[in-house]
């Protein structure tokens, strides 16, 4: 076969496009993380190579508790989101359809469908007014409204994968005599890790980049990272905002590769 | 009924009523954080507004709704338009169309470039898209900024090269939220676009070669036809957060180039205006609905392409 046989796939000038889309998705995001290691007291300058803003970052008071925050909410909602969601799975999923199942879904995916402003413009309202009510303003609201938004994330790779199983292992178990307790415990969990750890993680990374809702629930002295920078951004910026962008984007960067893994070795 | 009948559907009954007990948890966290303060926001959108922002519980008024799209003339009280707020809205759905044509643009060849790559490299291709679509959102905003700014990336460029003496302002114009949210929601259509190309049966793309077709006949009436699902998808992942953009437009636009959510979010900051808010906020949601129809439609429509 030789090579000038006519390729009935190519389209001229479409390779070209596409090297050009990568070069714009990766040169902000190369511009920001170089910018991080700018010595200079400004952006507006390049001050030579230094790892100043780093350590600056890393001794900001305000940095450490906004960073502490975003991880304990992260945390929190993740977790809870996770295993609300792992619940709705099960109830969800390898059963024939029944009466307020399209509900259930719709209900579940429903923060994604809605536009992240009106949401937490919805969430400033109400909680507004049980806060003036109870007293109460701490982590508790901002716990609350991530997971309702991470729980859509958790269920999807666990759906998915509930859905590739049947319930051959299930039933052994049952006519072995295990309860339903132990037959999730010893049988469906196991089977389920991987996509509980991948729901886990998609929720993680939801809650840890959410600005929008974050910045209308939270009360005052309630900064997250996100919220923090865009806070700072309003300001005349010194590259100490790139160096915290710059670990937040390793961070994520490593969720993402490991859960590129998870799913892989999956499938 | 016989006995095994009637203990199946007793069993079937318990089934189903501990389905809904297990996933009682996840619907109740959506509808206290989620679904329900929607309804709330709704009865405030029909309240009178308070002194100093929230609103005056149980008094109703249409105020809010009137002012989304009317405001009261303060010299002879007449009714007009209220330009300002339709201009904002109008400029957000003109913004959000651009976005979606633009990511196409440059989405289309690359998802069909990455589709048509062998099946090891795509997936590297794909993982490359991925990475930037799960970056923070704010982080790739700035990332933009970093590109744009009067001393960013590209005016330095531009100067170096000669082609301009003094830096472009892109800055706090709708050029940058348009470059922003480009920039920012080219991954959404990517992946769907790619999702839908790489299905595409080549032999249809071979019978059309053999039937004499051009390199752009054989694009514009095979191609594009058969993957316009995945098509309209991407359009909607795109403008739906396009329309609700509150980050990118804070951050590259400025206070001169507001968007609806930026407007939003003034009523409830120094404008002190909850039902306006309110109103506002629902009428971004209608207009979101909208284009859902329209998707819903389109994607039903679009299954005539799979022959």
């Amino acid at each position: 076969m030789s090579r000038s046989r006519f390729d009935i796939r190519a389209q001229p000038g479409f390779g070209f496009i596409t090297l050009f889309t990568f070069f714009a998705l990766y040169l902000p995001i190369a511009a920001l993380v170089v910018y991080s290691f700018n010595g200079a007291e400004s952006l507006s300058q390049w001050g030579g190579f230094s790892s100043r803003w780093f350590v600056a970052a890393w001794q900001n008071s305000a940095v450490q508790d906004a960073a502490i925050r975003s991880l304990v909410i992260a945390l929190w909602a993740a977790g809870l989101a996770t295993v609300a969601a792992l619940m709705a799975a099960l109830a969800t999923t390898r059963t024939a359809p029944y009466r307020g199942q399209t509900l259930k879904y719709a209900l579940i995916n429903q923060p994604l469908m809605v536009p992240e402003i009106v949401t937490a413009v919805a969430l400033l309202i109400v909680f507004s007014r049980i806060k003036v009510w109870t007293g109460y303003s701490g982590l508790g609201y901002l716990v609350l409204a991530h997971t309702a938004f991470c729980i859509p994330f958790a269920y999807l790779p666990i759906r998915a994968r509930l859905e590739s199983m049947d319930l051959t292992l299930e039933r052994a178990a049952a006519d072995l005599y295990a309860t339903r307790w132990k037959t999730f415990r010893h049988v469906t969990l196991p089977l389920l890790r991987p996509a509980v750890i991948a729901g886990f993680m998609l929720a993680f990374v939801i809650s840890l980049d959410d600005v929008v809702i974050t910045e209308f629930v939270k009360s005052g002295g309630q900064d997250t990272l996100p919220t923090y920078m865009l806070g700072q951004l309003r300001r005349e910026t010194t590259p100490e905002i790139n160096a915290i962008a710059t670990v937040f984007l390793a961070l994520s960067t490593v969720l993402v590769v490991i859960f590129f893994f998870i799913n892989r070795k999956k499938q | 009924m016989n006995g095994a009948e009637q203990a199946a559907a007793a069993a079937r009954k318990q089934d189903i009523r501990s389905r809904w007990l297990l996933s009682a948890p996840a619907l109740l966290i959506i509808f206290v954080a989620a679904v329900g303060p929607l309804f709330v926001m709704l009865l405030y959108s029909f309240m009178v507004k308070g002194d100093y922002g929230d609103v005056k519980l149980g008094e109703f008024s249409l105020e809010g709704w009137t002012s989304v799209f009317f405001q009261r003339d303060i010299f002879d009280d007449t009714l007009g338009l209220a330009d300002a707020h339709l201009s904002i809205i109008w400029r957000s759905i003109q913004l959000s169309f651009f976005t979606t044509v633009l990511t196409v643009i440059l989405g289309f060849p690359t998802a069909y470039f990455i589709a048509t790559r062998p099946p090891h490299t795509r997936e590297i291709w794909v993982f490359l898209v991925t990475i930037p679509f799960w970056t923070n959102l704010l982080i790739r905003t700035f990332a933009m900024q970093q590109v744009i700014r009067n001393e960013g990336l590209l005016n330095n460029a531009l100067m170096w090269l000669g082609v301009i003496k003094s830096p472009l302002q892109i800055m706090y114009t709708d050029t940058a939220n348009l470059l922003g949210m480009t920039y920012v929601y080219l991954p959404l259509m990517v992946l769907p676009l790619y999702a839908s190309i790489e299905k595409l049966d080549f032999r249809l793309v071979e019978a059309g070669y053999d039937l004499y077709a051009t390199r752009f006949q054989v694009l514009r009436r095979i191609v594009i036809p058969l993957v316009r699902p995945g098509i309209v998808a991407g359009s909607i992942l795109v403008f739906i957060p396009s329309l609700g953009a509150y980050v990118i437009p804070r951050v590259l636009g400025g206070g001169k180039n507001m968007m609806l959510g930026n407007l939003i979010e003034m009523q409830f900051g120094s404008g002190r205006n909850w039902p306006l808010g309110a109103a506002m906020s629902i009428t971004l949601m209608v207009l979101v609905t909208v284009a859902l129809i329209f998707y819903v439609r389109n994607a039903s429509r679009g299954g005539a392409g799979h022959v």
